[in-house]
């Protein structure tokens, strides 16, 4: 057998074997999880009266309408705002994978006085509501000078750095936890060949936490794409916005338009799921390889 | 666990500056510069304290007697218990079955992923059509099903079940990829080891998946711990403004609003701190019971 099929072989008989009742449980959540989304792209299909009669309905024919999002994109330049969120949520992923990873490997493999406290430290700033730092943070950066500009770079700028700051602290809990599970013997087997401790970094640790660190990227990517409140206050000129603050002015255009929510919600959340769905693969990959090696 | 490699405590400012000069520019200075915020007055938004309060504990003060803020912790602490029990227990349930079959994991893995990737705005208007009074998916289907009257699914007997129930169900997924993460790093050999010796299913579950996941379910739990505290976007869309009746208050929304909404910022600012204080309690307090462990 080639390994990834004796992989899976052993994987299906990991810890409890899986039968018919296991595939029902697990379907009739994925029935949760899906049929929201089901029900709001067939709705915004839909004329608004449509929706609060009868909103089980499939539109075909007749009640099939495109004009919700004839609507919304007549209204506002939805590529640029798609291609601003694109840039700021994937220099706030790199950033924070790159900052949280050395940190985390500093967290777990040294021992050093204070290191509990540096932990009970972050542990506290996740704790920091957002709404509680952005205050000063603003006076801050109104400082130096990015912030209320029409310049699309330096609003991105205003965002991108609280946003690395916000994300840093869960990215690094989750990348300790997982490094300090690892044992030491690849490190130590790199050391005894030479290897100094960034190298170790990159080329023994890096390739073994890569399921961790696709995890961590796509939280934070996510959290950095859907932001609304750090956007809308940094983000003051329309051809600054990202497509999240975009479409919420849409949405409170929208008050009860129906039709024209659920096409805005539909906006903004299927091209993450398409992106999502395919960047899947990857992290199945990244898992797995992480099984086998284990 | 002191390797040799790691004696030399020079590289470790070089892996740890660079993140924590980071956190420490715009997370913990602006917190401390928040403290100072509580003891102030403030006008408005963006403009600096205009002195001191008089006397300089006046917003703890007001704290401590403020029924809303009591109805807030109280509204956070059970949402808080609720997530631990039933988020972390649902995604761990998930993720072991998920672990035991064969075929389909991508598909559901996937798929149980869907709710986190959403923004939470959009996921709340989501649900306030879904539990909208007049011709919402659910009282549409309670009709059809034979109820008399649609339900107030705001009022005061239902409302915080339609405010917890989709935050519940929002990041289970999250939850859900972080076990299944740590169950993948078990090594299939261990649990054939132990199949060998004779071990049933649920002694195979309960005596290696369960204490090899004991790190990874104190992450998760920290992280159900603080996220209830803070949460904001789901309540806020749905119940805005503590519907009913100042019922519905969490430590976040009401935060907020009294941050935004009354333009209180100094007394916002005391919310926040309380929030902080109550999460590092709480999560040393079970960092203790559950302590974490090295391999």
């Amino acid at each position: 057998m080639t390994t990834t099929a004796a992989a899976k072989k052993s994987r299906a008989r990991r810890s409890v074997p899986g039968g018919a009742l296991t595939y029902l449980l697990l379907s009739l959540w994925a029935l949760t999880t899906i049929y929201p989304f089901f029900w709001v792209i067939v709705n915004s299909f839909k004329r608004k009266g449509l929706i609060r009669s009868d909103s089980f309905s499939i539109p075909v024919g007749e009640s099939f309408t495109l004009d919700n999002y004839r609507t919304a994109f007549e209204r506002v330049d939805i590529l640029g705002a798609y291609k601003n969120s694109l840039i700021i949520s994937a220099v706030v992923t790199a950033a924070v994978i790159l900052l949280a990873g050395f940190a985390a490997y500093g967290m777990a493999r040294y021992r050093f006085k204070g290191r509990q406290a540096l932990y009970s430290l972050i542990v506290a700033s996740m704790m920091f509501p957002v709404f509680s730092t952005v205050i000063p943070v603003f006076r801050m950066m109104f400082g130096w000078h990015i912030v209320n500009t029409d310049s699309i770079f330096l609003s991105q700028l205003s965002v991108i750095l609280p946003q690395i700051a916000g994300n840093l602290s869960f990215s690094i809990l989750v990348l300790t936890g997982f490094i300090r599970g690892l044992p030491v013997d690849l490190e130590e087997a790199a050391y005894l060949e030479g290897c100094s401790v960034f190298q170790i970094f990159f080329r023994v640790i890096v390739p073994i936490v890569r399921p961790a660190f696709a995890t961590v990227a796509i939280f934070t990517f996510l959290w950095s794409y859907n932001d609304l409140f750090t956007q809308m206050f940094f983000l003051r000129y329309r051809d600054t916005f990202t497509i999240t603050r975009l479409l919420s002015e849409i949405s409170s255009l929208a008050g009860v338009n129906y039709g024209l929510m659920a096409a805005a919600v539909v906006l903004v959340v299927v091209p993450v799921l398409i992106v999502y769905v395919f960047l899947q693969k990857y992290i199945i990959k990244g898992l797995t390889i992480g099984a086998l090696k284990g | 666990m002191d390797s040799t490699i790691y004696q030399k405590k020079t590289p470790l400012f070089a892996f740890l500056t660079p993140a924590f000069l980071f956190m420490g520019v715009f997370l913990y200075y602006p917190f401390f510069m928040n403290i100072y915020n509580s003891f102030c007055n403030i006008e408005g938004l963006g403009t600096a304290a205009s002195g001191m309060n008089a006397p300089w504990y006046l917003n703890y003060a007001k704290l401590f007697q403020d029924p809303l803020m009591a109805t807030a912790v109280k509204n956070t602490l059970l949402l808080m218990l609720l997530t631990i029990v039933f988020q972390v227990g649902i995604a761990l349930a998930l993720a072991l079955l998920v672990d035991s079959i064969g075929a389909g994991t991508q598909f559901f893995r996937t798929v149980y992923f869907f709710p986190i990737v959403i923004s939470a705005t959009a996921l709340g208007l989501l649900f306030n059509l879904i539990f909208l009074y007049d011709g919402g998916m659910v009282n549409q289907l309670l009709l059809k099903f034979g109820a008399a009257e649609p339900v107030d699914w705001k009022d005061e007997a239902h409302f915080f079940f339609t405010m917890s129930a989709p935050v519940m169900w929002q990041y289970v997924g999250f939850y859900f990829v972080i076990i299944a993460t740590g169950l993948n790093n078990i090594s299939p050999e261990l649990y054939e080891a132990a199949e060998i010796d004779g071990a049933g299913r649920w002694q195979r579950v309960r005596y290696l998946s369960l204490p090899l996941l004991h790190n990874v379910l104190c992450t998760c739990l920290i992280l159900a711990i603080t996220g209830a505290l803070k949460i904001f976007d789901l309540p806020w869309v749905m119940m805005g403004d503590g519907m009913p009746l100042n019922q519905s208050w969490l430590t976040g929304t009401y935060m907020y609003n009294q941050t935004f909404t009354s333009g209180d910022v100094d007394y916002g600012s005391t919310v926040a701190i309380v929030i902080v204080v109550l999460g590092v309690v709480i999560s040393q307090a079970a960092n203790a019971v559950f302590k974490e462990k090295d391999y």
